[in-house]
């Protein structure tokens, strides 16, 4: 016992100094735990066995604050996942974030990868961007024999699948809840809404003032969200994010609007097969829109004191190994980087198939329009949208109210 | 040399308050002293802080954008406050009573029973009864069926009409014991000679409880109301377990916990405001301020006169 006591210290002395080439990785991502820890990690340990790397999520809804708090008391960890623009570009401007633009490497990704972390002017990138969600809608699709019904490609034969199922009765025609209100937005208006307001045209629109959420692509927007309220499951009003979820795997419902990041999650606990399509577009309009979200990266603390192997870190995730593995092992989350990627999952594969055929968009409230503190778009399109779902709301009212707090402050909208 | 000898300094008491002066004033004083100080400035270029009097209360009071939400936030907290004062106190009162008479047994048992909720984790209640009441998995409509109720059942914690309400009643359920035990230890204080005086003079249980027992524990209503009062206007968790930090639907849950936390820590893309933050900080200390004010010069200093 004694023995032991002593080789432990021996070993707490000795070792530290090897062990001095330790990281903690903050991140937001605590579903991805298991993987992290057993794939990706050992694969980077394969080539760089000196550095030994700890993976210390916070959960989602916790990991802005939590993070903030911990970078003004110094304790952070050294690699910190990059929440997309304006969060981070804070955390850059206040010092907390290192620059990378001679980080070897960078130039496997676009510019459109690296705008999510940019600053406004260019000049300088903070983190090295791992990967995009895509939104669209998962289908269960035993349902979808059984009741005889296929794919839809425009919006109109969306409603008529859902009428369909409705009338029907044995299943959900839309699992989506509105109590995390969060949902509504990202899962709902963000999911459609680009084939109203065409995608980059719109969003772009709104930052530079040309278009307002009150113009008739985001209110057409509203009204497409506002048709899906007789489809929603019942009491969708106090139907949580989880609470949907599992309404799906256990197969009670046809369709899940969803993020790609869902695939994941649902994959090991589904026992139906499930397909995938993207949000169709109005009858009569040839070019379809989807939401290719710019999502997560990772950047290095300034305060950290192991620099050089936080650098190493971030090297190594710019390399097509990182690409490969982090795509395949995270169904539902892809790559940014130019790397060629064969993805291995099916419905994934879906999700990304759907790059080559629309144009792709971000969601509209990330860059710039949600910098205000006290009037925060993000958080008015989350409310608006609950409450066109919840029927508290007319889609006419919804967009003028989120048009006329964002014109509070933000001057191209005055 | 004077025969009176003079006290020396009482050393022993300053040793013995030492500690928790230390730490009160350095975990409790300073910190309130400096979250109002802080509710006093305003960012400054570069970082500083600039001293601006009473300007972000104006703002907090006044302004389009803040002002709303604030008296939305108050007056939700004050009906949060009046479902405990008119639901949870009444009923810790009566259990109280069934509890502290001779005819009822076992109330050791259900003593322990009722106060199990207020040690439970917030968390965890909010999770118990969000799948209580789940539209999808909950046993409410079962349960409403069961008495031919059930076209009743409604997704509660989703309409704006309900939410709050329902969230006022979780809280009542989960913290009913502690009025509960503190009715119940002011009722047993009661000298037995008064009771049964008042027996041989005829008077009927609920003239006993009502004209002698109920009197004698008015200072113990007093404190509940108090302590009801604080508690109430510090409270955030519940809220921000079931609701989240948007306390949804549409605000109509938010109260001055949760309007606190993310104006203060910001919330997902909505960066945190410390300042603004503090000042809303400000306004809550305020309010708990002077109801407890209110409790001490209108209901304290009363009950003493009352016992002479």
């Amino acid at each position: 016992m004694k023995s032991r006591m002593v080789f432990l210290l021996l070993v707490i002395l000795v070792g530290s100094p090897v062990l001095a080439q330790q990281l903690t990785i903050e991140s937001w991502r605590n579903d991805d735990l298991g993987i992290w820890r057993d794939i990706i990690i050992p694969a980077f340990n394969e080539q760089y066995p000196d550095i030994e790397v700890v993976f210390a999520p916070t959960a989602p809804a916790e990991y802005n604050a939590v993070l903030a708090s911990k970078l003004q008391a110094g304790t952070a960890g050294d690699l910190i996942t990059c929440r997309p623009f304006d969060n981070s570009l804070n955390l850059f401007l206040e010092g907390h974030l290192a620059s990378l633009n001679d980080l070897p490497g960078m130039d496997n990704f676009s510019d459109v990868a690296k705008s999510a972390w940019i600053t406004d002017d260019g000049s300088d990138v903070f983190c090295v961007p791992m990967a995009s969600v895509i939104h669209g809608f998962l289908y269960n699709q035993d349902v979808f024999s059984e009741l005889g019904i296929e794919e839809p490609a425009t919006w109109e034969e969306f409603l008529a699948l859902l009428e369909a199922v409705k009338a029907d009765g044995t299943y959900a025609p839309l699992v989506m809840g509105t109590n995390d209100q969060w949902e509504a937005a990202t899962m709902g208006f963000q999911n459609i809404g680009p084939n109203y307001w065409e995608g980059e045209e719109g969003r772009l629109g709104l930052i530079d003032g040309s278009v307002g959420y009150d113009d008739a692509g985001f209110v057409a927007a509203f009204e497409a969200l506002a048709e899906w309220q007789p489809y929603l499951t019942d009491g969708y009003q106090a139907v949580a994010y989880p609470d949907a979820q599992n309404l799906f795997t256990l197969g009670l419902g046809a369709i899940y609007p969803a993020g790609s990041w869902d695939i994941g999650t649902f994959n090991p606990q589904v026992d139906f097969e499930m397909g995938a399509f993207r949000p169709p577009p109005p009858a009569g309009q040839d070019t379809c829109y989807i939401s290719d979200h710019t999502d997560i990266a990772l950047g290095v603390n300034t305060a950290s004191s192991n620099q050089e192997a936080a650098r190493t870190f971030l090297e190594w995730m710019t390399t097509a190994e990182f690409a490969e593995l982090y795509t395949n092992q995270l169904p539902g989350f892809f790559t940014l980087s130019n790397h060629p990627i064969n993805v291995e999952d099916p419905v994934a594969q879906e999700f990304i198939s759907w790059r080559g055929e629309c144009e792709t968009t971000i969601r509209s409230s990330y860059q710039i329009l949600s910098r205000n503190a006290e009037v925060n778009n993000e958080n008015d399109l989350w409310n608006a949208s609950a409450q066109v779902l919840n029927g508290t709301l007319t889609p006419q009212e919804a967009a003028d109210f989120v048009q006329s707090r964002l014109a509070t402050w933000y001057a191209p909208q005055q | 040399m004077n025969s009176k000898r003079r006290k020396p300094f009482p050393i022993h008491i300053v040793v013995f308050l030492a500690p928790a002066v230390l730490i009160y004033t350095l975990f409790m004083i300073y910190p309130l002293i400096d979250s109002l100080r802080l509710g006093l400035y305003q960012a400054g270029e570069g970082g500083t802080e600039v001293f601006a009097g009473f300007t972000n209360y104006r703002t907090l009071l006044t302004s389009n954008i803040w002002a709303p939400t604030l008296w939305n936030a108050v007056k939700n907290n004050f009906i949060f406050f009046a479902v405990h004062m008119l639901v949870q106190n009444p009923i810790g009162l009566f259990l109280a009573a069934l509890l502290s008479s001779r005819v009822v047994r076992g109330t050791a048992v259900y003593r322990t029973l009722i106060f199990t909720p207020t040690v439970l984790s917030v968390v965890l209640i909010g999770f118990i009864w969000r799948l209580i009441l789940s539209p999808l998995w909950g046993i409410s409509k079962d349960f409403l069926s069961f008495f031919g109720l059930g076209q009743f059942n409604q997704p509660w914690l989703g309409l704006e009409s309900s939410a709050l309400i329902v969230l006022s009643f979780i809280s009542v359920w989960q913290y009913v014991g502690i009025p509960m035990l503190l009715f119940l230890a002011a009722l047993i204080g009661i000298p037995d000679e008064l009771i049964e005086a008042a027996r041989v003079d005829g008077a009927t249980g609920w003239n006993v409880f009502w004209r002698i027992k109920f009197p004698l524990i008015l200072p113990t209503v007093g404190i509940v109301a108090v302590l009801t009062f604080v508690g109430n206007f510090n409270a955030f968790d519940l809220i921000y377990t079931t609701q989240g930090a948007l306390a949804g639907p549409n605000f109509s849950t938010d109260i001055m916990g949760t309007f606190f936390f993310r104006t203060f820590f910001g919330f997902q893309l909505q960066p945190g405001n410390p300042i603004m933050g503090a000042t809303i900080a400000g306004v809550m200390f305020l309010i708990i301020l002077t109801g407890v004010l209110l409790y001490l010069f209108g209901w304290q200093r009363r009950l003493q006169r009352l016992e002479f």
